[in-house]
């Protein structure tokens, strides 16, 4: 199989190219890893769980952001070559890690952090898992930070202040949890100049979230949460 | 870069724009499949208060929807920021305004 791989770092770079052996179930990351082992120890990647939890392994495959290691090789490849690089949307410090702090710089802006309501001497606040509320927290509560949806964002790409879907939509569980005491905070978190209102719907974060969630779901939420409030309601 | 003022703005003037292009396109239709002559719409539009609040407020819509929608493609395509954006956003919107109400006065002032 022809690989190439992004070398270089933030002041620039190119592609190495390498040649790995196929096997059966592959997976990016398992490519990764051979030429890390067998052919170059100073390739520079990050890792840890393997099995699709940590968020840590994203990198861009054939020029689309993917979780490589539940991303297998024979699902991905053109003509049996592969193209590795660092996450877009984020400078790199080293080959195929990029510098993830502006990413988690923005959850923390959009106040995308929790505010608890109660003290630790009160009763835990009951959840109603049928309230229509819980509901839109559960289903964009399993965001692993991979910045999958940062890397695919074209709004990112082109507004450097815009918080991203990631930030967002961990926004928008917070604004809907009732566990949490924040929510003027984070409607105006995410009302600044680089806020929810600047998504175009573009819908790529969705496209590409691998644990399928819909950001763009949730900043459309945001906007009418802001909206209504905005409007008095 | 699109806060809350502006996105709000953009928004309600898209609100406003709506039904003002809709009833642009009936009044458009009527006037060409009725065969009405450029004298018989201005006889018509001419001292019309209606018809002056009608095309007054859709150029005010238009120039804030366009002006804010146009500072967004600056923004993001061609890298314009700080006072510079301001800046291009208010002439876009003091253009508009200027072109539109010179178009409102001609076709309702008599």
């Amino acid at each position: 199989m022809d690989v190439s791989v992004w070398r270089g770092d933030a002041s620039g770079g190119r592609f190495q190219r390498f040649e790995v052996p196929a096997r059966t179930s592959q997976t990016v990351l398992d490519v990764v890893a051979w030429i890390q082992q067998n052919a170059d120890p100073t390739l520079s990647y990050r890792f840890a769980c393997r099995v699709g939890m940590c968020g840590s392994c994203a990198m861009m495959v054939n020029g689309q952001p993917r979780w490589t290691c539940r991303t297998h090789v024979d699902r991905v490849t053109s003509d049996g070559r592969l193209e590795i690089a660092p996450l877009r949307n984020l400078a790199v410090i080293k080959d195929l890690a990029a510098d993830m702090d502006p990413f988690f710089e923005k959850w923390v802006t959009a106040e995308a952090v929790f505010h608890p309501a109660r003290s630790r001497d009160e009763a835990v606040e009951r959840v109603n898992p049928d309230d229509p509320a819980r509901q839109q927290v559960d289903a964009a509560i399993e965001c692993i930070n991979c910045a999958i949806c940062y890397a695919a964002c074209d709004t990112v790409a082109a507004n450097p202040d815009y918080l991203g879907p990631a930030a967002l939509n961990r926004a928008w569980t917070l604004v809907n949890d009732t566990k949490d005491a924040g929510r003027t905070a984070v409607l105006d978190a995410v009302s600044g100049a680089g806020g929810c209102h600047n998504c175009h719907s573009m819908g790529s974060c969705a496209q590409f979230c691998p644990n399928e969630l819909n950001p763009m779901n949730a900043i459309a939420g945001l906007k009418r949460a802001t909206a209504r409030r905005f409007l008095g309601g | 870069m699109l806060g809350m003022k502006l996105y709000m703005a953009q928004r309600l003037s898209a609100l406003i724009m709506a039904p003002l292009v809709i009833g642009h396109v009936g009044v458009m239709i009527y006037a060409v499949q009725g065969g009405l002559s450029a004298a018989e719409i201005l006889g018509r539009t001419q001292g019309s208060v209606a018809w002056t609040l009608f095309y007054g407020l859709f150029v005010v819509a238009v120039s804030i929807h366009g002006a804010i929608g146009l500072r967004v493609v600056l923004f993001e395509t061609v890298k314009l920021r700080g006072g510079g954006l301001n800046a291009v956003t208010w002439v876009i919107f003091l253009g508009l305004m200027i072109l539109g109400s010179r178009a409102v006065w001609a076709v309702t002032v008599p």
